[in-house]
Protein backbone atom coordinates (compact mmCIF):
# COMPACT_ATOMS: atom_id res chain seq x y z
CA UNK A 1 0.00 0.00 0.00
CA UNK A 2 2.83 2.84 0.84
CA UNK A 3 4.34 1.73 -2.34
CA UNK A 4 1.08 2.42 -4.29
CA UNK A 5 1.04 5.82 -2.48
CA UNK A 6 4.56 7.03 -3.06
CA UNK A 7 4.40 5.81 -6.41
CA UNK A 8 2.07 8.76 -6.83
CA UNK A 9 4.77 11.36 -5.95
CA UNK A 10 7.86 12.23 -7.89
CA UNK A 11 11.52 11.83 -7.00
CA UNK A 12 11.18 15.12 -4.76
CA UNK A 13 8.26 13.50 -2.95
CA UNK A 14 6.04 16.62 -4.51
CA UNK A 15 2.58 15.18 -6.00
CA UNK A 16 2.62 14.25 -9.33
CA UNK A 17 -1.52 15.10 -9.87
CA UNK A 18 -3.10 18.52 -8.99
CA UNK A 19 -4.58 18.27 -5.81
CA UNK A 20 -3.67 14.57 -4.69
CA UNK A 21 -1.09 16.52 -1.57
CA UNK A 22 -4.09 16.96 0.64
CA UNK A 23 -6.12 13.56 -0.57
CA UNK A 24 -3.15 11.82 0.14
CA UNK A 25 -2.49 13.34 3.51
CA UNK A 26 -6.10 12.84 4.45
CA UNK A 27 -5.36 8.89 3.06
CA UNK A 28 -2.51 8.37 4.96
CA UNK A 29 -4.07 9.59 8.34
CA UNK A 30 -7.13 7.08 7.84
CA UNK A 31 -4.64 4.36 6.91
CA UNK A 32 -2.29 5.12 10.01
CA UNK A 33 -5.66 4.95 11.90
CA UNK A 34 -6.90 1.89 10.62
CA UNK A 35 -4.00 0.23 11.26
CA UNK A 36 -4.00 1.48 14.55
CA UNK A 37 -7.35 0.41 15.35
CA UNK A 38 -6.67 -3.02 14.23
CA UNK A 39 -3.40 -3.45 16.27
CA UNK A 40 -5.62 -2.23 19.02
CA UNK A 41 -8.37 -4.50 18.46
CA UNK A 42 -5.95 -7.29 17.93
CA UNK A 43 -4.28 -6.32 21.15
CA UNK A 44 -7.81 -6.03 22.86
CA UNK A 45 -8.91 -9.70 21.59
CA UNK A 46 -6.06 -10.98 22.75
CA UNK A 47 -5.60 -12.47 26.58
CA UNK A 48 -3.99 -10.50 29.20
CA UNK A 49 -1.57 -12.77 30.45
CA UNK A 50 -0.91 -10.28 33.34
CA UNK A 51 -5.15 -10.53 34.79
CA UNK A 52 -5.29 -14.03 34.20
CA UNK A 53 -1.94 -14.78 35.84
CA UNK A 54 -3.02 -12.98 38.99
CA UNK A 55 -6.38 -14.66 38.67
CA UNK A 56 -5.27 -18.03 38.10
CA UNK A 57 -1.72 -18.75 39.60
CA UNK A 58 -0.47 -15.94 41.70
CA UNK A 59 -1.65 -17.22 44.95
CA UNK A 60 0.22 -20.39 44.41
CA UNK A 61 3.16 -19.21 42.33
CA UNK A 62 3.30 -15.63 43.87
CA UNK A 63 2.73 -12.45 42.28
CA UNK A 64 6.00 -12.17 40.21
CA UNK A 65 6.20 -15.67 40.15
CA UNK A 66 8.81 -15.99 43.31
CA UNK A 67 7.04 -19.17 44.09
CA UNK A 68 5.27 -20.28 47.61
CA UNK A 69 2.75 -23.56 47.79
CA UNK A 70 3.63 -23.43 43.96
CA UNK A 71 7.48 -23.76 42.37
CA UNK A 72 8.85 -19.95 41.77
CA UNK A 73 8.43 -19.53 37.82
CA UNK A 74 11.11 -16.70 37.81
CA UNK A 75 13.81 -18.39 38.89
CA UNK A 76 16.21 -17.81 35.19
CA UNK A 77 17.21 -21.45 36.04
CA UNK A 78 13.73 -22.61 35.51
CA UNK A 79 12.91 -19.87 32.98
CA UNK A 80 15.87 -21.56 30.90
CA UNK A 81 15.02 -24.86 31.53
CA UNK A 82 11.76 -25.55 30.34
CA UNK A 83 9.82 -25.41 27.30
CA UNK A 84 6.48 -23.41 26.10
CA UNK A 85 5.01 -26.80 25.53
CA UNK A 86 5.93 -27.67 28.66
CA UNK A 87 4.40 -24.86 30.51
CA UNK A 88 1.26 -25.18 28.30
CA UNK A 89 0.82 -28.87 28.96
CA UNK A 90 1.56 -28.26 32.71
CA UNK A 91 -1.24 -25.38 32.96
CA UNK A 92 -4.04 -27.92 31.02
CA UNK A 93 -3.03 -31.03 32.93
CA UNK A 94 -1.96 -30.25 36.14
CA UNK A 95 -0.18 -32.08 38.65
CA UNK A 96 -2.99 -34.87 39.54
CA UNK A 97 -2.22 -35.50 43.52
CA UNK A 98 0.34 -32.81 43.54
CA UNK A 99 -1.93 -29.61 44.96
CA UNK A 100 -1.50 -27.91 40.79
CA UNK A 101 -5.23 -28.35 39.20
CA UNK A 102 -5.89 -29.01 35.77
CA UNK A 103 -6.98 -26.02 33.93
CA UNK A 104 -10.17 -25.60 31.32
CA UNK A 105 -9.16 -22.39 30.58
CA UNK A 106 -9.26 -22.04 26.99
CA UNK A 107 -6.01 -22.35 24.76
CA UNK A 108 -5.83 -18.76 24.13
CA UNK A 109 -5.78 -17.59 27.90
CA UNK A 110 -3.48 -20.72 28.74
CA UNK A 111 -1.14 -18.46 25.97
CA UNK A 112 -1.72 -15.78 27.20
CA UNK A 113 -0.35 -17.22 31.20
CA UNK A 114 2.76 -18.81 29.53
CA UNK A 115 3.49 -15.33 27.30
CA UNK A 116 3.28 -13.46 30.69
CA UNK A 117 5.16 -16.46 32.66
CA UNK A 118 7.77 -15.71 29.85
CA UNK A 119 8.11 -12.06 30.48
CA UNK A 120 9.99 -12.81 33.47
CA UNK A 121 12.95 -14.55 31.52
CA UNK A 122 16.13 -13.11 29.64
CA UNK A 123 16.39 -14.78 26.45
CA UNK A 124 13.65 -16.91 24.34
CA UNK A 125 12.15 -19.90 25.52
CA UNK A 126 14.16 -22.92 25.13
CA UNK A 127 13.04 -25.75 22.97
CA UNK A 128 13.71 -29.65 22.73
CA UNK A 129 13.39 -31.53 19.78
CA UNK A 130 10.73 -33.84 20.85
CA UNK A 131 13.12 -36.93 19.62
CA UNK A 132 12.95 -40.04 21.91
CA UNK A 133 15.83 -40.46 24.16
CA UNK A 134 16.77 -44.67 23.74
CA UNK A 135 18.79 -45.66 26.65
CA UNK A 136 19.08 -48.44 28.66
CA UNK A 137 16.84 -48.33 31.61
CA UNK A 138 18.59 -50.85 33.81
CA UNK A 139 21.16 -49.24 33.96
CA UNK A 140 19.43 -45.89 34.64
CA UNK A 141 17.42 -46.79 37.10
CA UNK A 142 20.66 -47.64 39.22
CA UNK A 143 21.82 -44.48 38.11
CA UNK A 144 18.73 -43.01 39.63
CA UNK A 145 18.46 -44.42 43.07
CA UNK A 146 22.34 -43.42 43.60
CA UNK A 147 21.86 -40.13 42.34
CA UNK A 148 18.05 -38.77 42.36
CA UNK A 149 16.35 -41.12 44.68
CA UNK A 150 17.09 -38.87 47.22
CA UNK A 151 15.19 -35.45 46.04
CA UNK A 152 12.62 -37.32 43.74
CA UNK A 153 11.90 -40.89 45.32
CA UNK A 154 12.95 -43.90 45.40
CA UNK A 155 9.55 -44.39 42.65
CA UNK A 156 9.69 -40.71 41.67
CA UNK A 157 7.11 -39.51 43.80
CA UNK A 158 8.89 -36.16 44.59
CA UNK A 159 9.46 -34.11 47.70
CA UNK A 160 7.08 -34.02 50.34
CA UNK A 161 5.06 -30.88 50.73
CA UNK A 162 4.49 -28.53 48.72
CA UNK A 163 6.70 -25.81 45.77
CA UNK A 164 8.64 -23.97 48.38
CA UNK A 165 7.29 -22.93 51.88
CA UNK A 166 8.15 -19.64 53.06
CA UNK A 167 5.84 -19.97 56.50
CA UNK A 168 7.68 -22.78 58.36
CA UNK A 169 10.88 -24.68 57.80
CA UNK A 170 11.65 -27.53 55.71
CA UNK A 171 14.84 -29.58 54.30
CA UNK A 172 14.88 -28.33 50.64
CA UNK A 173 14.47 -24.92 49.55
CA UNK A 174 12.22 -26.61 46.79
CA UNK A 175 10.01 -29.55 46.24
CA UNK A 176 11.46 -31.86 43.90
CA UNK A 177 9.30 -32.58 41.13
CA UNK A 178 7.26 -35.81 41.15
CA UNK A 179 8.56 -37.64 38.25
CA UNK A 180 5.88 -40.17 37.87
CA UNK A 181 3.38 -37.97 37.82
CA UNK A 182 1.22 -38.28 35.10
CA UNK A 183 0.42 -34.17 34.27
CA UNK A 184 4.74 -34.47 34.48
CA UNK A 185 5.14 -36.96 32.51
CA UNK A 186 2.91 -35.97 30.12
CA UNK A 187 4.26 -32.54 29.79
CA UNK A 188 8.08 -33.08 29.43
CA UNK A 189 9.61 -34.75 26.70
CA UNK A 190 12.59 -36.72 27.01
CA UNK A 191 15.25 -33.80 25.51
CA UNK A 192 13.67 -31.44 28.07
CA UNK A 193 14.45 -34.44 30.74
CA UNK A 194 17.95 -34.68 29.16
CA UNK A 195 19.09 -31.17 29.10
CA UNK A 196 17.96 -30.26 32.84
CA UNK A 197 19.67 -33.68 33.82
CA UNK A 198 23.03 -32.20 31.73
CA UNK A 199 22.79 -28.49 33.25
CA UNK A 200 21.17 -29.01 36.45
CA UNK A 201 19.09 -26.17 38.13
CA UNK A 202 20.67 -23.03 39.67
CA UNK A 203 19.08 -22.07 42.64
CA UNK A 204 17.97 -25.37 43.52
CA UNK A 205 19.64 -28.77 44.91
CA UNK A 206 19.62 -30.09 41.09
CA UNK A 207 23.27 -29.65 39.97
CA UNK A 208 24.35 -30.83 36.27
CA UNK A 209 24.93 -34.67 36.27
CA UNK A 210 27.75 -34.12 33.89
CA UNK A 211 29.62 -31.98 36.55
CA UNK A 212 29.16 -34.98 39.19
CA UNK A 213 31.00 -37.06 36.74
CA UNK A 214 28.05 -39.11 34.68
CA UNK A 215 28.47 -39.41 30.83
CA UNK A 216 25.99 -38.24 27.95
CA UNK A 217 25.00 -41.82 27.23
CA UNK A 218 24.44 -41.92 31.68
CA UNK A 219 22.38 -39.16 30.81
CA UNK A 220 19.91 -41.22 28.19
CA UNK A 221 19.69 -43.92 30.60
CA UNK A 222 18.32 -42.14 33.25
CA UNK A 223 15.68 -40.79 31.19
CA UNK A 224 14.77 -43.97 30.07
CA UNK A 225 13.90 -44.98 33.38
CA UNK A 226 12.20 -41.91 34.39
CA UNK A 227 10.10 -42.35 31.12
CA UNK A 228 9.33 -45.83 32.38
CA UNK A 229 7.54 -44.48 35.00
CA UNK A 230 4.42 -43.85 32.54
CA UNK A 231 3.87 -47.74 32.54
CA UNK A 232 4.57 -48.70 36.30
CA UNK A 233 1.41 -48.17 38.26
CA UNK A 234 1.21 -45.64 41.13
CA UNK A 235 0.95 -46.73 44.82
CA UNK A 236 -1.54 -43.99 45.63
CA UNK A 237 -3.91 -44.34 48.39
CA UNK A 238 -7.83 -44.25 46.25
CA UNK A 239 -9.95 -41.77 46.19
CA UNK A 240 -12.51 -41.37 48.60
CA UNK A 241 -15.84 -42.47 47.05
CA UNK A 242 -18.42 -39.94 46.45
CA UNK A 243 -20.91 -41.73 48.44
CA UNK A 244 -18.42 -40.74 51.18
CA UNK A 245 -20.24 -39.12 53.86
CA UNK A 246 -19.67 -35.41 54.53
CA UNK A 247 -20.36 -35.94 58.24
CA UNK A 248 -19.29 -38.84 60.80
CA UNK A 249 -21.91 -39.31 63.34
CA UNK A 250 -21.95 -41.33 65.99
CA UNK A 251 -24.84 -41.81 68.62
CA UNK A 252 -24.04 -41.77 72.15
CA UNK A 253 -26.26 -44.16 74.91
CA UNK A 254 -24.86 -41.06 77.76
CA UNK A 255 -26.43 -37.61 78.68
CA UNK A 256 -24.94 -34.77 77.28
CA UNK A 257 -22.37 -34.11 80.17
CA UNK A 258 -21.50 -37.76 80.15
CA UNK A 259 -21.11 -37.84 76.88
CA UNK A 260 -18.69 -34.58 76.63
CA UNK A 261 -16.46 -35.77 79.37
CA UNK A 262 -16.09 -39.01 77.84
CA UNK A 263 -15.04 -36.90 74.18
CA UNK A 264 -12.79 -35.28 76.02
CA UNK A 265 -10.95 -38.40 78.13
CA UNK A 266 -11.22 -40.64 74.79
CA UNK A 267 -9.34 -37.29 72.83
CA UNK A 268 -6.78 -37.49 75.12
CA UNK A 269 -5.99 -41.07 75.36
CA UNK A 270 -5.44 -40.86 72.21
CA UNK A 271 -2.62 -38.31 72.16
CA UNK A 272 -4.58 -35.17 71.27
CA UNK A 273 -4.45 -32.34 73.73
CA UNK A 274 -7.62 -30.82 74.85
CA UNK A 275 -7.70 -27.00 73.63
CA UNK A 276 -10.62 -26.06 74.62
CA UNK A 277 -15.05 -26.48 74.86
CA UNK A 278 -17.54 -24.22 74.03
CA UNK A 279 -21.10 -23.76 72.79
CA UNK A 280 -21.84 -24.28 69.20
CA UNK A 281 -23.00 -20.31 69.85
CA UNK A 282 -20.15 -19.04 71.40
CA UNK A 283 -19.36 -15.37 70.32
CA UNK A 284 -22.91 -15.14 68.49
CA UNK A 285 -25.00 -14.81 71.35
CA UNK A 286 -24.60 -12.60 74.65
CA UNK A 287 -22.39 -14.71 77.13
CA UNK A 288 -24.86 -16.93 79.15
CA UNK A 289 -27.48 -16.92 76.57
CA UNK A 290 -25.75 -19.95 74.79
CA UNK A 291 -27.39 -23.02 73.51
CA UNK A 292 -26.04 -25.58 75.95
CA UNK A 293 -27.25 -28.54 73.76
CA UNK A 294 -24.81 -27.99 71.42
CA UNK A 295 -21.51 -28.28 72.65
CA UNK A 296 -18.28 -28.37 70.89
CA UNK A 297 -14.78 -30.01 71.94
CA UNK A 298 -11.50 -29.15 70.24
CA UNK A 299 -8.29 -30.94 70.78
CA UNK A 300 -4.93 -30.85 68.73
CA UNK A 301 -1.93 -33.01 68.21
CA UNK A 302 0.67 -30.76 67.52
CA UNK A 303 3.07 -32.94 66.00
CA UNK A 304 0.43 -34.28 63.44
CA UNK A 305 -0.55 -30.47 62.85
CA UNK A 306 2.38 -29.84 61.99
CA UNK A 307 2.87 -32.63 59.80
CA UNK A 308 -0.20 -31.34 58.11
CA UNK A 309 0.87 -28.14 57.25
CA UNK A 310 4.31 -29.16 56.03
CA UNK A 311 2.46 -31.28 53.43
CA UNK A 312 -0.26 -28.60 52.80
CA UNK A 313 -0.15 -25.41 54.66
CA UNK A 314 -3.62 -25.11 53.57
CA UNK A 315 -5.20 -27.23 55.62
CA UNK A 316 -6.59 -24.51 58.10
CA UNK A 317 -10.33 -25.24 57.82
CA UNK A 318 -9.60 -28.78 59.28
CA UNK A 319 -8.18 -26.50 62.29
CA UNK A 320 -8.24 -27.77 65.02
CA UNK A 321 -9.82 -31.23 65.40
CA UNK A 322 -13.14 -30.97 66.86
CA UNK A 323 -16.14 -33.14 68.07
CA UNK A 324 -19.60 -31.52 68.18
CA UNK A 325 -21.86 -33.28 70.82
CA UNK A 326 -25.50 -32.20 69.81
CA UNK A 327 -28.75 -33.35 72.17
CA UNK A 328 -31.90 -33.26 70.22
CA UNK A 329 -35.07 -35.08 70.98
CA UNK A 330 -33.47 -36.43 74.30
CA UNK A 331 -30.92 -38.18 72.01
CA UNK A 332 -27.07 -37.54 72.00
CA UNK A 333 -25.38 -37.50 69.15
CA UNK A 334 -21.92 -36.93 68.23
CA UNK A 335 -20.45 -35.26 65.12
CA UNK A 336 -17.49 -34.56 62.84
CA UNK A 337 -16.57 -33.24 59.79
CA UNK A 338 -15.18 -36.35 57.76
CA UNK A 339 -11.69 -35.00 56.45
CA UNK A 340 -11.19 -37.77 54.14
CA UNK A 341 -14.28 -36.26 52.14
CA UNK A 342 -13.44 -33.14 52.17
CA UNK A 343 -9.72 -33.65 51.79
CA UNK A 344 -10.63 -34.15 48.26
CA UNK A 345 -10.94 -30.76 47.68
CA UNK A 346 -6.83 -30.40 47.82
CA UNK A 347 -6.15 -32.63 44.86
CA UNK A 348 -3.04 -33.38 47.49
CA UNK A 349 -2.77 -37.21 47.22
CA UNK A 350 0.05 -37.38 50.48
CA UNK A 351 -2.79 -35.48 52.57
CA UNK A 352 -5.31 -38.01 51.91
CA UNK A 353 -3.43 -40.02 53.24
CA UNK A 354 -3.14 -37.91 56.53
CA UNK A 355 -7.37 -37.11 56.53
CA UNK A 356 -7.84 -40.82 55.93
CA UNK A 357 -6.30 -41.45 59.18
CA UNK A 358 -7.65 -38.25 60.94
CA UNK A 359 -10.99 -39.80 59.76
CA UNK A 360 -9.93 -43.10 61.59
CA UNK A 361 -8.91 -41.19 64.69
CA UNK A 362 -12.11 -39.32 64.92
CA UNK A 363 -14.22 -42.15 64.71
CA UNK A 364 -12.26 -43.90 67.19
CA UNK A 365 -12.69 -41.22 69.72
CA UNK A 366 -16.07 -41.52 69.31
CA UNK A 367 -17.07 -44.99 69.40
CA UNK A 368 -14.52 -44.90 72.53
CA UNK A 369 -16.88 -42.18 74.02
CA UNK A 370 -19.74 -43.95 73.49
CA UNK A 371 -18.37 -47.08 75.18
CA UNK B 1 -38.87 -18.49 47.78
CA UNK B 2 -40.76 -20.56 46.01
CA UNK B 3 -39.74 -24.19 45.57
CA UNK B 4 -39.04 -23.69 42.03
CA UNK B 5 -36.41 -20.75 42.91
CA UNK B 6 -34.90 -23.64 45.53
CA UNK B 7 -34.59 -26.63 42.86
CA UNK B 8 -33.09 -24.21 40.34
CA UNK B 9 -30.70 -22.78 42.93
CA UNK B 10 -29.84 -25.88 44.18
CA UNK B 11 -29.47 -27.31 40.80
CA UNK B 12 -26.95 -24.16 39.80
CA UNK B 13 -24.82 -25.31 42.93
CA UNK B 14 -24.87 -28.95 41.99
CA UNK B 15 -23.73 -28.58 38.46
CA UNK B 16 -21.22 -25.42 39.85
CA UNK B 17 -19.78 -27.76 42.40
CA UNK B 18 -19.12 -30.51 39.83
CA UNK B 19 -18.04 -29.09 37.35
CA UNK B 20 -15.51 -26.97 39.25
CA UNK B 21 -13.95 -30.39 41.02
CA UNK B 22 -10.50 -28.39 40.90
CA UNK B 23 -11.72 -25.23 42.47
CA UNK B 24 -13.28 -26.05 45.42
CA UNK B 25 -10.85 -24.35 47.77
CA UNK B 26 -11.58 -20.28 47.52
CA UNK B 27 -7.98 -19.33 47.35
CA UNK B 28 -6.49 -15.48 47.59
CA UNK B 29 -3.07 -13.81 48.12
CA UNK B 30 -3.23 -10.36 49.80
CA UNK B 31 -0.07 -8.28 49.13
CA UNK B 32 -0.64 -7.04 52.49
CA UNK B 33 1.45 -8.12 55.70
CA UNK B 34 -0.25 -10.55 57.91
CA UNK B 35 -1.59 -8.06 60.95
CA UNK B 36 -3.33 -5.50 58.16
CA UNK B 37 -4.68 -8.76 56.30
CA UNK B 38 -6.24 -9.97 59.06
CA UNK B 39 -8.01 -6.79 59.94
CA UNK B 40 -9.13 -6.26 56.44
CA UNK B 41 -10.42 -10.05 56.59
CA UNK B 42 -12.36 -9.35 59.88
CA UNK B 43 -13.29 -5.57 58.45
CA UNK B 44 -15.16 -7.58 55.66
CA UNK B 45 -16.49 -10.11 57.36
CA UNK B 46 -18.20 -7.54 59.88
CA UNK B 47 -19.34 -4.87 56.97
CA UNK B 48 -21.49 -7.85 55.53
CA UNK B 49 -23.75 -8.81 58.90
CA UNK B 50 -21.80 -11.56 60.21
CA UNK B 51 -20.03 -11.90 63.62
CA UNK B 52 -16.71 -12.99 64.31
CA UNK B 53 -17.14 -15.69 66.84
CA UNK B 54 -13.22 -16.61 67.58
CA UNK B 55 -9.59 -16.72 66.12
CA UNK B 56 -8.11 -18.92 66.33
CA UNK B 57 -4.08 -19.04 67.31
CA UNK B 58 -2.70 -22.09 65.37
CA UNK B 59 0.58 -20.76 64.82
CA UNK B 60 0.91 -19.88 68.96
CA UNK B 61 -0.14 -23.92 69.52
CA UNK B 62 2.83 -24.66 67.31
CA UNK B 63 5.38 -22.49 68.69
CA UNK B 64 4.44 -23.11 72.43
CA UNK B 65 4.99 -26.84 71.65
CA UNK B 66 8.39 -26.20 69.65
CA UNK B 67 7.30 -26.43 66.16
CA UNK B 68 8.62 -23.02 63.87
CA UNK B 69 5.72 -21.30 61.75
CA UNK B 70 5.27 -17.70 60.86
CA UNK B 71 1.31 -16.18 61.08
CA UNK B 72 -1.25 -18.90 60.91
CA UNK B 73 -4.89 -18.25 62.25
CA UNK B 74 -8.43 -19.60 61.81
CA UNK B 75 -11.02 -16.84 62.01
CA UNK B 76 -14.52 -18.21 62.57
CA UNK B 77 -17.54 -16.47 61.48
CA UNK B 78 -21.42 -16.67 61.62
CA UNK B 79 -24.77 -15.01 61.73
CA UNK B 80 -26.72 -15.47 64.60
CA UNK B 81 -30.11 -16.24 64.21
CA UNK B 82 -28.52 -18.00 61.61
CA UNK B 83 -26.42 -20.55 63.25
CA UNK B 84 -29.64 -21.29 65.71
CA UNK B 85 -31.51 -22.16 62.87
CA UNK B 86 -29.49 -24.06 60.90
CA UNK B 87 -28.47 -25.88 63.48
CA UNK B 88 -32.20 -26.48 64.84
CA UNK B 89 -33.69 -27.30 61.21
CA UNK B 90 -30.50 -29.61 59.47
CA UNK B 91 -28.22 -30.56 62.65
CA UNK B 92 -26.29 -32.53 60.19
CA UNK B 93 -24.55 -29.24 59.39
CA UNK B 94 -23.71 -28.33 62.45
CA UNK B 95 -19.87 -29.67 62.32
CA UNK B 96 -19.16 -27.27 59.88
CA UNK B 97 -20.52 -24.30 61.60
CA UNK B 98 -19.38 -21.76 62.26
CA UNK B 99 -17.86 -20.70 58.82
CA UNK B 100 -14.35 -20.18 58.74
CA UNK B 101 -11.60 -18.81 57.11
CA UNK B 102 -7.89 -19.75 57.13
CA UNK B 103 -5.04 -16.72 57.23
CA UNK B 104 -1.65 -17.44 57.36
CA UNK B 105 1.47 -15.55 56.14
CA UNK B 106 4.00 -15.75 52.72
CA UNK B 107 7.25 -13.95 53.38
CA UNK B 108 5.17 -10.30 52.75
CA UNK B 109 2.25 -11.17 52.18
CA UNK B 110 -0.64 -13.20 53.15
CA UNK B 111 -2.94 -15.78 51.95
CA UNK B 112 -5.92 -17.08 52.44
CA UNK B 113 -7.72 -20.14 51.86
CA UNK B 114 -11.13 -21.62 52.51
CA UNK B 115 -13.25 -24.27 50.96
CA UNK B 116 -16.09 -23.01 49.01
CA UNK B 117 -19.81 -23.15 50.68
CA UNK B 118 -20.99 -24.42 47.58
CA UNK B 119 -19.26 -27.57 47.68
CA UNK B 120 -21.97 -27.91 50.95
CA UNK B 121 -24.08 -29.00 48.68
CA UNK B 122 -22.90 -31.34 46.98
CA UNK B 123 -22.37 -32.76 50.77
CA UNK B 124 -26.21 -31.73 52.14
CA UNK B 125 -28.34 -32.03 48.55
CA UNK B 126 -31.36 -30.71 50.36
CA UNK B 127 -33.07 -27.79 48.65
CA UNK B 128 -34.04 -26.00 51.52
CA UNK B 129 -30.22 -24.95 51.87
CA UNK B 130 -29.33 -24.41 48.62
CA UNK B 131 -30.47 -20.49 48.74
CA UNK B 132 -27.84 -20.50 52.49
CA UNK B 133 -25.23 -22.06 49.77
CA UNK B 134 -25.51 -19.32 47.03
CA UNK B 135 -25.85 -16.31 49.34
CA UNK B 136 -22.54 -17.86 51.98
CA UNK B 137 -20.88 -18.40 48.76
CA UNK B 138 -21.42 -14.67 47.18
CA UNK B 139 -20.79 -13.58 50.24
CA UNK B 140 -17.74 -15.24 50.86
CA UNK B 141 -16.39 -13.72 47.24
CA UNK B 142 -17.29 -10.67 48.51
CA UNK B 143 -15.01 -10.58 51.47
CA UNK B 144 -12.05 -12.34 49.96
CA UNK B 145 -12.16 -9.71 47.02
CA UNK B 146 -12.29 -7.00 49.23
CA UNK B 147 -9.27 -8.19 51.33
CA UNK B 148 -7.59 -8.91 47.94
CA UNK B 149 -8.09 -5.20 47.03
CA UNK B 150 -7.31 -3.84 50.17
CA UNK B 151 -4.11 -1.46 49.39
Amino acid sequence: MLFLISGLYDAQGKPQLPGLGYNFRMVKIVIFLLLSLAAATQAQAAPDGAKLYARNCAVCHGENGDGGLGIPLSLPSFQAAVSNDYLRKTIRLGRPGRVMPPSSLPDAEIEGIVRFIRSWGNGAAPLFPPRHVKGDAAHGKQLYSEHCAACHGVNGEGGKGTGVTFSRPRDLPIMAPALNNTGFLASASDSMIRENLKRGREGTPMVSFLNKGLKEKDLDDIVSFVRSFEQTPKPSSPAPAETEQAVLMVDSPYDLATTIENVKRAASSSNFIFIREQPLNFGLVPEGREDPRQHIIYFCSFSMLNQALITDPRVGLFLPCRITVVEQDGKVKMMAVNPKRLGRIFNNSELDAMCAEMTRRYLAIMEEAAL
Amino acid sequence: MTRIMRLLTAALLLGLSAAACADQLLMIRSSLPFPEAMLALQNAITTRGYKVTRVQNVDQGLSKTGYQTDNYKVVFYGKPEEVAQLAARHPELIPYLPLNVAIFAERNSTLLVTSRPGILAGFFPDPELSATFARWEHDLNEIVNEVQETR
